[in-house]
């Protein structure tokens, strides 16, 4: 387990893996269009590229989950046709996915039982993932049930249940898109133990100076082709973002705007029950969101956001009125559509499904929120050809690539509907904007897009609240920002004290004093 | 070989106008092996279910007659399951609404009452109906009780509540000893539109509802609601739109409906209340209801059609001697069909050959 | 009013009061364990009613043609068994929804059994017999308790011990609960999902079919259209409230065995309630058990398996 050999492949120049043309096809649509790739041992190799690029179709057929449309496998010389998941686990192919394949009503000895083939009994498999674990840094208790886990736990679980099966090939899907800073740093260390035991690890990211960090080899995909293979340690952050992109992406302009002024949206010691067995307990949140000023609220998903987003949009009622203040006014027990046509405007981190109705047209999805406030209801009825307008303004405004003029929300590209959503809600000129995860898995150009018309709102006096999981995002657009953790919102920090290392102490769960510059560090590290 | 489904980019629009015709299609086909089985010629008996009753005018009118609760219970429930609201009592419901109305009827009974008395019946049948739905809604919002399951067992509930009242309190005293009230007074019933027939006033009304909904469904922003608490329903409580409320009016609404078709039932074509005034509408509702695709004219199409099975099956009966059955069995055929064809609406089928190793023996 | 107090005490106390609760709750113990695997699986099977009724009919067809219960039970088996085949090729291979596809199975099945029934009703058959042990069964209130009942009822105990083993004690009982969980997770790690929901839902509609043939082969000895009498709802409804657990299933089906009892018996003694009232007493203990197993379980959450009713394609 400690360490593996290769055979005839450490010491020559064999790849262990080579992906040679692999093709596949979605109807008319490449997710992956002929790539060639060669995967040597001992070496941490990274597939860069943005959203939509193509790099989690690529690996999900390395990994026997997806059959390529064409193209070869070759493992260790051979050609290989890989039937499902638990072939590649045979041969020794193993994956910690983004999102997690576990099961958070069992324990965790039974979700790493279920990820390993059935030949050994559970009471080995127990005894044996503590050591896995133990060994490698990252302790886990066997009975515990997943659901009461962190996200971090969690994802221990998965790298051990793959590390158990020997593999010599891990690949990983974007790992550290839910650890704090710290938490990445100390799977780092995991990582480059890995090597050094001959292992290849598979490193997907689009977090350029992650990979430079780390990664000796990146490969880089963009529309579903391979751009490039290339040392990332010898480009810079500029020169990799280029190939990722094909084009200079223009750095958002920062509105020139005067000071930020009245507080526009007031939290006040908002302290909230989860409405169900895994939510997080919010407790005594404060902020205060001025004018024409972007505050942003960091950490990794779980700590609240969820509930957080849902007592300021209304979906949740607050204990009290005054929790919540819109432009003055206490909305803490109002519904939603009050808060809207109080001025408010919202937009949840889940496009399909809770921002619009997957199946339904984007002029419905315009009612969804606008029949609050914006003339599209008259005396019970709907005016639809208001509805139709609003879609076509934000379409024009925002470049929303649709294939028709009132399509389904589920038949646009992510990017596109994202801009669609963003859209609606801010050519209703809101005076206060919370929104979550705006440019979540959304191409870099409608990203760019979407950063923009939030500063640009701003710029016009809106308060924005922008709650994300990317920290260089809110570098980008944030003038102050908050960290959540465990339900509890720190103090905000300004753009200058708001460096990396400080966020990511606080992800970790470190604690501030409010106001003077002094800190304690508690358990920084999150679990 | 393998069936595997793949999500179509949008809804067919072919399909969606296609699918009830070749579900129908696919049960006749059914229904005729079915009837070569029983060892009748499927050819004559297929006649005499579909093609007889169309013939004389007086089966017309009771192909009306048959259609008018289907078709007015069935509005009601569309509303519910087009919500993602599971209404299954509409059976109880409409025994519910058949009861209320009926004590107005009772008590009157003989005295010289004036005209207000069949407007009131309906009033309480269709209050009666909406109370009695609110049981199972109020169980699913305030302690989170399966609606399916409560709305179900209040329908056995409702049978004996009107099958105690039928031979003790209410019982006819010069029936007889039949287990029915008296027969209702002129101003307690329905009237009658054509002489000679049974068709009545009821038909009317359900076709008013039948707009009435159609107009709501799709124009309305309470129409909008329903829809997207079905479609999206997280999207719909980000919408601003309150789940709970909506499950007390779908069921209000679809247990007034089923009332009120009780009432009119009880009051219109049968004249008196017994136990056997329902052979099952409130269930063969809920086929006509997906039948007609949730969509209120399409209900009033599916009622006519599966009315014309009620009279078709009566007919057999005794022309060609098949059990009445054989109506129920065709029904749950139809509405398999039904939904197997819906499915092709959103997803495409495909079959995936063995020749392809790797492809098939992944799942 | 006391003596009839005495009298119900009586009753409640008496071998013979046991002995009907065993025959009444074991068709329910029956379709509700079957039941709760399907469902601990993901899958909401509304169609238990209109398999436990084709299990009655066929079951009792069969036995009649071949002068053997044992025939029977099998034919009874087997008829929920292919019901429930179609509704997994429905709800499974079509995604459909899963309550329209169980609604349809249900007026499908009662439709068919009255058909397949008609030629049946008033016959009558020899019931299935019940063990007798030399010594044992004659021992006085346990010898018939424990060891005079008939096959059903000691496969009813053997069943749901067999299920609690399965699910908590074998690797594919892990697979299937790790199914009704998070069907996702179980597809991305290779499982094949529709297939293990598929043969629950087999398995499901046999259990069905089995409960429905003790109907008119142990509990009566003749078949009416209709005589489940919507005990496959009351299944459904024990699952719930026995919170998927298969022990607790049994205390369930258990208490409402004592219900029917009720029922029956307290029409015998006299006291003035109209029969309609104890006819729907358990009807309505369901509603109210619904209600407070819900509330109980409130802030809490369902004990549900989270994929419950979801209908699941995978994607390739």
């Amino acid at each position: 387990m400690h360490d593996i050999s290769v055979p005839n492949v450490s010491s020559g120049k064999e790849p262990l893996l080579r992906a040679l043309g692999i093709t596949k096809r979605y109807g008319t649509f490449l997710a992956n269009d002929s790539i060639d790739l060669d995967l040597y041992p001992a070496e941490i190799h990274a597939l860069l590229g943005e959203n939509g690029a193509g790099k989690s179709t690529l690996v999900k057929i390395m990994y026997g989950l997806i059959q390529p449309s064409a193209g070869e496998l070759r493992w260790m010389g051979q050609r290989i046709v890989l039937a499902g998941p638990s072939e590649a686990r045979s041969l020794g192919i193993g994956m910690v996915f983004q999102h997690f394949s576990l099961f958070e009503n069992l324990t965790v000895a039974e979700n790493v039982a279920l990820g390993l083939p059935p030949t050994e009994s559970f009471a080995a498999i127990s005894g044996r993932l503590e050591e896995t674990a133990r060994v490698y840094g990252l302790p886990l208790d066997p009975k515990r049930l997943v659901w009461q886990l962190s996200v971090g736990e969690k994802q221990r679980i998965e790298i051990v249940r793959a590390l158990m099966q020997n593999p010599k090939l891990l690949i990983l899907d974007e790992p550290t898109a839910v650890l704090t800073p710290q938490e990445a740093d100390q799977l780092f260390v995991v990582l480059n133990r890995l090597r050094e035991e001959g292992r290849i690890l598979l490193y997907i990211s689009h977090k350029l100076d992650e990979v430079k960090r780390l990664c000796d080899t990146a490969t880089i995909l963009r529309g579903g082709k391979k751009v490039a293979t290339c040392n990332p340690r010898q480009e810079t952050a500029a020169s990799l973002a280029r190939m990722m992109v094909g084009a200079e992406i223009g750095q958002v302009k920062m509105a020139s705007v005067g000071a930020p002024t009245v507080p526009r949206l007031v939290i006040r010691q908002l302290s909230l029950e989860p409405d169900n067995l895994h939510g997080t307990h919010l407790e005594d949140v404060s902020l205060e969101v001025r004018g024409g000023e972007i505050v942003g609220i960091a950490g990794v998903a779980g700590n609240g956001q969820d509930e957080l987003f849902a007592a300021l949009s209304g979906e949740r009622q607050a204990p009290s009125d005054g929790a919540v203040v819109i432009d003055g006014e206490a909305a803490g027990l109002r519904g939603v559509t009050e808060r809207r046509r109080m001025g408010a405007a919202f937009v949840p981190e889940e496009r399909l499904g809770h921002g619009t109705a997957p199946r339904m047209k984007l002029s419905e999805n315009a009612l969804l929120t606008g029949h609050a406030a914006s003339g599209m209801v008259n005396r019970g009825f709907v005016d639809k050809p208001a509805t139709l307008a609003a879609v076509d303004r934000t379409t024009k405004s925002f470049d929303v690539r649709k294939a028709k003029r009132d399509p389904e929300a589920v038949s646009l590209s992510g990017g596109n509907l994202q801009k669609f959503i963003v859209g609606r809600e801010i050519l209703r000129e809101p005076g206060v904007l919370v929104v979550s995860q705006p440019t979540w898995g959304v191409d870099a150009g409608a990203a760019a897009t979407i950063r923009q018309a939030l500063i640009d709102l701003a710029g016009r006096g809106t308060a924005v609240l922008v709650i994300s999981q990317d920290l260089d995002e809110l570098a980008e657009i944030a003038d102050r920002i908050a960290v959540m953790f465990h339900g509890r919102l720190s103090a905000p920090l300004g753009a200058a004290d708001a460096t990396r290392e400080m966020l990511g102490l606080l992800m970790g769960g470190a604690s501030i004093e409010r106001g003077a510059g002094t800190q304690e560090v508690g358990d920084a590290v999150g679990t | 070989m393998q069936l595997v489904l793949e999500k179509r980019a949008e809804r067919s629009a072919t399909i969606a106008i296609a699918s009830p015709l070749i579900a129908i299609a696919l049960t006749l086909v059914t229904m005729a092996v079915l009837f070569a089985i029983l060892g009748k010629n499927p050819i004559t008996a297929l006649g005499v279910y579909f093609i007889d009753p169309l013939t004389d005018p007086y089966s017309l009118g009771e192909i009306a007659v048959k259609a008018t609760p289907l078709v007015m219970i069935a509005v009601g429930l569309s509303l519910c399951y087009i919500a993602n609201i599971w209404n299954i009592g509409a059976e109880g419901q409409f025994l519910i609404g058949a009861v209320c109305g009926s004590w107005l009827a009772v008590r009157t009974n003989g005295t010289e009452a004036g005209y207000w008395v069949l407007p009131g019946m309906l009033c309480l049948g269709a209050l009666g109906g909406a109370l009695y739905a609110m049981i199972p809604a109020i169980c699913k919002v305030r302690f989170g009780a399966n609606e399916i399951l409560t709305s179900l067992m209040l329908v056995y509930i409702a049978y004996y509540i009107m099958d105690y009242l039928v031979r003790g309190p209410w019982r006819d005293p010069h029936g007889l000893n039949f287990p029915t009230t008296a027969p209702f007074d002129p101003v307690a019933t329905v009237p009658i539109l054509i002489e000679g027939s049974r068709l009545h006033a009821g038909t009317l009304a359900a076709l008013l509802v039948v707009m009435l909904v159609a107009v709501m469904l799709g124009r309305t922003i309470m129409g909008f609601e329903i829809r997207l608490a079905g479609a999206a329903p997280r999207a719909a409580r980000f919408s601003g739109f309150n789940s709970d409320n909506l499950v007390l009016f779908t069921f209000a609404v679809s247990g007034a409906l089923a009332g009120l078709a009780g009432i009119i039932e009880v009051a219109g074509p049968i004249g008196y209340l017994q136990p056997d005034i329902s052979p099952g509408y409130g269930f063969t509702a809920i086929i006509v209801a997906f039948l007609g695709r949730l969509n209120p004219l399409g209900i009033l199409i599916a009622g006519l059609f599966l009315a014309l099975t009620f009279i078709g099956g009566e007919n057999a009966e005794i022309a060609i001697k098949v059990p009445l059955d054989l109506t129920k069995v065709f029904q749950g055929i139809l509405l398999f069909y039904v939904l197997a064809c819906d499915s092709l609406i959103v997803y495409r089928i495909r079959l995936i050959g063995a020749s392809s190793k790797a492809v098939a023996a992944n799942v | 009013m006391f003596d009839a107090i005495v009298q119900i005490f009586g009753l409640i106390f008496s071998v013979n009061f046991i002995l009907t609760v065993i025959t009444a709750s074991t068709p329910l113990l029956l379709a509700a364990s079957g039941e709760l695997v399907v469902e601990r699986a993901g899958v909401l099977n509304l169609g238990i009613e209109g398999m436990m009724i084709m299990g009655a009919a066929c079951g009792f067809a069969g036995a009649f043609v071949s002068d053997s219960t044992i025939v029977g039970a099998f034919t009874g088996v087997v008829a929920g068994a292919a019901m429930s085949a179609v509704f997994a090729f429905l709800t499974l291979g079509l995604a459909v929804n899963q309550v329209a596809a169980g609604l349809a199975l249900t007026i499908l099945g009662t439709g068919l059994s009255g058909l397949i029934g008609a030629g049946f009703v008033g016959a009558r058959i020899v019931p299935t017999p019940q063990l007798h042990l030399p010594v044992l069964t004659d021992l006085p209130v346990v010898g018939r308790i424990l060891f005079g009942q008939d096959a059903f009822v000691y496969f009813s105990f053997a069943l749901i011990i067999g299920i609690w083993l399965f699910l908590y004690r074998t690797r594919l009982g892990l697979v299937l609960r790790a199914v009704g969980d998070n069907h996702t997770s179980a597809h991305a790690l290779g499982y094949p999902v529709l297939k293990i929901r598929m043969l629950a839902v087999l398995f499901g509609g046999g259990c069905a079919g089995l409960a429905g043939a003790f109907l008119p082969l142990a509990y009566t000895p003749f078949f009416i259209p209709g005589m489940t009498a919507g005990r496959g709802w009351i299944a459904l409804a024990l699952v719930v409230f026995a919170s998927w657990r298969p022990g607790r299933l049994v205390a369930g089906a258990y208490l409402f065995g004592a219900v029917t009892f009720l029922q029956l018996s307290v029409q015998g003694l006299g006291l003035g309630i109209p029969p309609q009232v104890m006819s729907s007493l358990p009807y309505l203990a369901t509603v109210v058990v619904l209600v407070l197993i819900s509330r109980t379980r409130g802030a809490a959450g369902s004990a549900a398996p989270a994929s419950l009713g979801v209908v699941f394609v995978p994607d390739r």
